[in-house]
């Protein structure tokens, strides 16, 4: 199961209307079962727009776009693709449709049609499943933008997606918020071996990721595991996207001519590596 | 004044009123106000007056709350009394001057004026025992028999909910624009009232746009979960009529015999 291809984008071309540029440029990729796939980009690099093809809010110009075996512009199927691939947007406002947290939640299971008795099953658990069970009565306006996110996450899950994709769901949000939301996201894929594509221009929030995937100008520039990405640092740089502090100073330290080894992300590693240099014996 | 903004009249504590349902409160209300109007005698006043006063204590609404839907009224009251007091003809009661009050005036000025209160005191009793969400599902379902004839019932009840639920964040926005206007020097509160409704410009413009913008991205939401108006949808909220709503709509249609079998016997103008 594991290595099962959950997603697959085969060489698409999208443009916004006839003659314009073109956004992404027969781009091809494969977003496997469980995996915490990241995208990154730069503003503008065609990520967003990329996200809204996956459950087909857009559909490709060329190519195609199959989301667990259902091409997205088989009109039959949009309303599976969008239960089995759910979606996070940026704006944590823009995306609650009730006055009370838990009929946001029920939002999307309601428009499926599922049963009262079965809803309210799936609403407690997507809530108890964010950290969210205490605030179940609550108005969206008085939470933070953080829990605000959450909510929307749980929104998703009741749904019970294959897949959530994450648009930039954390540019909008203070640091405590932005890590609240990345610490759901990364249990929900270890816990439930939920498949999340994690769409964002933070180099810092990629760096857990399994892999990471990084667009620039409507085609894939770099693609890897973190360490082979960030150890990247002169491509990275050019793509006008920053690696992560340790990874950088590595970088300036090895031309410099200091023997670090490549694959440096954390202040721990390169703390080992440093005490590794000044005092071989141990 | 945006932390803990009340959204409508709605007075937000536990009664047997409260927990009616909304669509039997609609229907209680509108039988209500059709008693309102076929009612001729004071006697029939009496009545309502008895009957509003006891609904307004089960409800736990404090009387000062409910008296608050009157004062916007106070000026068409006062104006509706005076002028049917002054102007009707009939068996004159006595004469200041040229100023000649009617028995028939009086009685009619009591009347329309007694007719505008019990109406909007009715009406208030309903919308400060009913969430505004409670009564936009409670229309919802009370039209849906009319989605034979396309009227979109559900996509108004939606449209409204989305509404109420986009208020609290309008007015924070709205709160925000305005202070980044003040920051660079906008002046809203002085001047002459020309002068401020221009200086709305600059305020309500980015608010339009942000609205629009939101709208985009609100739509796209419900879109990717499976949005798709109001067929085979389920609801979370159900609506279920308990033996204490025809408990209450038995006493409305007591209500509204009793009015009407003192219309047919007690006389006009017995008291008045």
């Amino acid at each position: 199961m594991s290595n099962q291809a959950c997603v697959q984008v085969d060489h698409v071309t999208f443009q916004y209307e006839e003659g314009a540029d073109k956004v992404l440029k027969d781009i091809s990729l494969t977003v496997n079962r469980g995996e915490f796939l990241a995208i990154l980009g730069h503003n503008g690099s065609g990520k967003s727009t990329l996200a809204k093809l996956l459950n087909g809010l857009y559909l490709p110009g060329e190519g195609r776009v199959v989301v667990c075996g259902m091409d997205t512009s088989d009109e039959n199927e949009t309303w599976n693709i969008r239960q089995k691939a759910g979606m996070i947007f940026q704006n944590p406002d823009n995306q609650i449709v009730a006055t009370v947290v838990r009929e946001d939640v029920a939002f999307g299971l309601e428009n499926m049609g599922v049963p009262h008795d079965e809803m309210v099953r799936r609403i407690d658990a997507a809530l108890e499943a964010v950290h969210m069970s205490e605030r179940a009565e609550s108005a969206p306006h008085m939470l933070s933008g953080g829990q605000k996110q959450r909510v929307a996450i749980a929104g998703v899950l009741a749904m019970e997606p294959e897949i959530i994709i994450a648009d930039e769901s954390t540019a909008m949000l203070d640091p405590q918020g932005r890590a609240e939301v990345l610490e759901v996201m990364h249990r929900l894929n270890r816990e439930k071996g939920m498949t999340v594509i994690w769409i964002t221009h933070y180099m810092e929030e990629a760096a857990d990721a399994d892999r990471i995937i990084v667009i620039s100008d409507g085609t894939i520039a770099l693609e890897g595991t973190p360490r082979e990405v960030f150890s990247q640092v002169g491509t990275m740089r050019t793509l006008h996207l920053d690696v992560p502090h340790m990874a950088a100073l590595a970088d300036s330290l090895r031309k410099d001519g200091v023997p670090l080894p490549e694959g440096i992300l954390t202040v721990e590693e390169m703390t080992q590596e440093v005490c590794k240099l000044l005092c071989p014996s141990n | 004044m945006l932390n803990n903004i009340t959204l409508g009249q709605y007075y937000p504590v536990d009664s047997p009123i409260h927990r009616l349902d909304p669509r039997m409160k609609i229907i209680l209300t509108l039988l209500m106000i059709v008693g309102v109007f076929i009612c001729q005698n004071f006697s029939g006043y009496i009545l309502i007056l008895l009957f509003t006063v006891a609904a307004s204590r089960l409800s736990h609404v404090p009387f000062k709350v409910m008296m608050k839907g009157l004062k916007p009224l106070r000026f068409i009251l006062v104006f509706t009394f005076l002028l049917n007091l002054f102007f009707s003809t009939g068996t004159e009661l006595f004469h200041v001057g040229p100023v000649v009050i009617t028995r028939e005036g009086l009685r009619q000025a009591i009347h329309y004026s007694l007719r505008l209160v019990f109406l909007v005191i009715s009406t208030s009793l309903m919308t400060l025992t009913t969430s505004p969400i409670a009564l936009s599902d409670g229309l919802e379902q009370l039209f849906s028999p009319l989605k034979v004839f396309h009227f979109p019932a559900h996509e108004l009840a939606m449209m409204m909910s989305i509404a109420l639920r986009f208020i609290p964040t309008l007015m924070e926005e709205t709160d925000k624009i305005m202070k980044a206007q003040k920051a660079r020097g906008a002046d809203f509160e002085s001047g002459n009232l020309l002068a401020r409704a221009k200086a709305m410009v600059p305020l309500l413009v980015p608010l339009f746009v942000s609205s629009f913008r939101r709208a985009g991205d609100l739509a796209m939401a419900m879109e990717s979960r499976c949005y798709h108006g109001g067929e085979h949808r389920t609801r979370l909220r159900v609506l279920k009529i308990t033996g204490n709503d025809w408990l209450a709509l038995g006493i409305m249609i007591l209500l509204l015999v009793l009015i009407v079998l003192l219309n047919i016997f007690v006389p006009k103008g017995l008291i008045l």
